[in-house]
């Protein structure tokens, strides 16, 4: 009933319009940011614009270690297939290192590492969708969270990202940790999702 | 100047507290939104105009791109309703919500939602609907309402919220450094996300092609909203449609940078149909309500360029008399320029009562240099101008100027008042009985008549 009213409407609004605007067209370049894609090493330019939106890019198990060590985050997950490459290492430097995620203890996770299935170099995004994600919790509650990344899967600019979407209902790019300027306009890092983002290359 | 439009009446009643968060909110940022956009583009004006055209095109070919957005949803798995009216839209998603037997949902901000005050509906209806959104969570505590598009709480400053969060028992003790009221609020919220049988959000676009909503945020409320929840719903305005996803290209670096100075919003997340099959978290079931609710009043008014807004904030942001009046002054969801236009508009039967928005302006021009879809604000002001007086809309304000006509359209009559303007000086005009001389007075001071003497000044200037 409603869906004829609306369909009818916008009928009766648009029929009789003269001079119906045309369909742009344009090349995609022009939305890119000259300035942010300096650069012709893909994981450094991703790395330059990531630390601007006050991400942290890493590519040694070492240095991730010590980063949660010494922020005191110790316990967390890791999605199961990558706990030969780097929740193993993790659990050897002497954090506790969980394959499952359980939501009813959401709490008990401090760091979550999970898959990225790609990143944006121009705008230092890393993206996440549903088909190769293992929990979109295990992303999103704990304090840190560790996006693991292929260097095959950074797209150059948004555009590219966007040409990639493919079939999967739930994509998600994360350009930085969680954020808010709502009281008073001062930026508070850690609202609902991480307060620290790691994008880890491997 | 004091005037007696009903929303110069409204911002003279704001305290000064109110009045000093509003200015401060909404004029910190400015340089450095214009600069990101600048710094990045050497033509910024001509992505405006793109965008904005795309827009054009697809206003005014929505029927198609609507049903290819409808087609594309169904075909994903997600079940589309439409609603002509906010009362259709209310009830069609409390229809979905008993259809799955959902008694406690998270929110996350959406501006059609206000439009509908949705959550004191279905509050009343017995769902306990909860906003996730930090100013809007705040904004329900105190029963208030949003004054900004994407600073809810601009008119709040942290000792209001920290006595809120005190009073409401999201917190024992007053604190109110703004970091641990954000750490209260995550605790706080955290809880409700896990227990919500559904996520209720709107959406910033809709791409035809695959059907794909496109929302952002920078919080990441309303990733968490459909993490744990096993229902979405999205309510979104008909007008959110784009032809493809390639648009989006445009719409996104240009809506975080109008709106933050952000190059993208933290969170952009899309959406087109229930979760995958092998993920543990997110909705198995995905409903979207497209609303018309006046929309389609407004495709047909000589006012539509208004649909092309992408809800940034940007003009409530630069306008002078947002700044001073407060969001709250105009009365509707939408306030500032944008708001000027499309809440007279939208809001059809309330036309008279909101008639005096389009003449809060100075008509500056500031919206629509920095609006990222190039609408022409100030002219469209204009139109809804003559609207109100075609429909002999009635306002308090106005000042007879038929005398004032026939004075400038006669030479000698012109001069011989400028000449006698003189005399003014020295009589009591202020206590003058005439109302509408007093009302005009009312609000103004005069200066002191010189008339004639810039006449004087051009005949021995041209003489030499």
């Amino acid at each position: 009933m409603s869906r004829s009213a609306i369909f009818a409407k916008i009928e009766a609004a648009t029929s009789a319009l003269k001079n119906k605007a045309p369909l742009p067209e344009y090349d995609l370049t022009v939305v890119h940011s000259p300035r942010k894609l300096e650069g012709s090493d893909l994981w450094e330019i991703f790395s330059r614009n990531f630390k601007a939106v006050n991400g942290k890019a890493m590519s040694s198990i070492d240095e991730l270690a010590d980063f949660l060590q010494s922020s005191a985050q110790t316990h967390g997950y890791c999605d199961p297939t990558l706990f030969d490459a780097i929740g193993s290492k993790l659990a050897a430097a002497g954090l506790t290192v969980e394959t499952t995620y359980e939501r009813e203890r959401y709490d008990d996770y401090q760091f979550g590492i999970t898959r990225a299935t790609g990143a944006i170099a121009e705008s230092g995004t890393v993206i996440i969708d549903d088909d190769r994600t293992s929990h979109r919790l295990a992303a999103l509650s704990p304090w840190v969270h560790v996006a693991v990344l292929e260097k095959s899967e950074i797209h150059r600019t948004i555009p590219e990202a966007i040409a990639a979407f493919g079939d999967s209902p739930n994509i998600i790019w994360c350009t930085g940790p969680s954020k808010t300027a709502d009281v008073e306009g001062i930026l508070i890092e850690g609202v609902h999702g991480p307060g620290e983002q790691i994008a880890f290359l491997v | 100047m004091i005037g007696t439009q009903p929303i110069d009446l409204y911002a003279r009643k704001i305290s000064d507290e109110k009045q000093g968060s509003v200015l401060d909110g909404s004029s910190k940022g400015t340089e450095k939104r214009y600069e990101v956009l600048h710094k990045d583009y050497a033509d910024p004006d001509s992505l405006r105009k793109l965008a904005g055209a795309i827009k054009d095109h697809t206003l005014h070919h929505l029927g198609d791109y609507l049903a290819k957005a409808e087609a594309a949803l169904t075909k994903r798995g997600a079940k589309v309703h439409f609603a002509a009216t906010a009362e259709d839209a209310r009830q069609e998603i409390l229809s979905i919500l008993r259809g799955h037997g959902v008694t406690q949902l998270t929110k996350s901000k959406s501006m059609a939602a206000e439009e509908i005050h949705l959550n004191p509906f279905l509050i009343e209806n017995g769902i306990e609907c909860l906003e996730s959104d930090l100013g809007e969570f705040i904004v329900q505590l105190d029963n208030d309402e949003p004054s900004h598009i994407v600073k809810p709480i601009i008119h709040k400053n942290r000792r209001e919220i920290a006595r809120t969060f005190q009073r409401e028992g999201i917190a024992a003790d007053y604190n109110d450094d703004p970091e641990t009221i954000t750490r209260r609020a995550r605790v706080h919220l955290r809880e409700k996300y896990m227990l919500a049988q559904a996520g209720i959000t709107g959406a910033n676009f809709v791409c035809a092609d695959t059907g794909r909503l496109t929302l952002v945020t920078n919080e990441g409320n309303s990733r968490f909203g459909m993490a744990p929840a096993p229902v979405h719903i999205a309510l979104v305005g008909i007008e959110k449609v784009i032809p493809r996803e390639q648009d989006l290209s445009v719409f996104l670096n240009l809506l975080g940078r109008s709106a933050t100075g952000q190059q993208l919003t933290v969170y952009t997340e899309f959406i087109n149909g229930p979760k995958s099959a092998n993920q543990p978290d997110g909705p198995e079931h995905m409903h979207v309500v497209f609303m018309d609710n006046g929309r389609t009043d407004v495709l047909a008014s000589n006012c539509r360029e208004i649909l092309r807004c992408i809800r940034c904030g940007a003009c409530q942001n630069v306008c002078p008399v947002y700044r001073q009046a407060s969001g709250h002054a105009y009365r509707s969801t939408y306030g500032g320029p944008v708001g000027a236009v499309l809440s007279p508009l939208l809001f059809g039967d309330r036309f008279p009562e909101l008639a005096d928005l389009p003449k809060a302006s100075s008509l500056c021009g500031a919206c629509n240099e920095v609006c990222p879809v190039d609408i022409p604000i100030p002219d469209l002001l204009l139109r809804l101008r003559d609207k109100a007086k075609r429909e002999g809309v009635h306002s308090p304000a106005a000042v007879p100027m038929t005398p004032f006509s026939a004075l400038a359209t006669s030479p000698s009559l012109w001069r011989t008042a400028m000449t006698m303007s003189k005399a003014m000086n020295h009589l009591p005009i202020h206590v003058a009985p005439i109302k509408p001389l007093q009302d005009w007075l009312g609000q103004r001071t005069l200066p002191e008549s010189r008339g004639g003497d810039f006449r004087k000044w051009m005949k021995t200037r041209q003489s030499k």
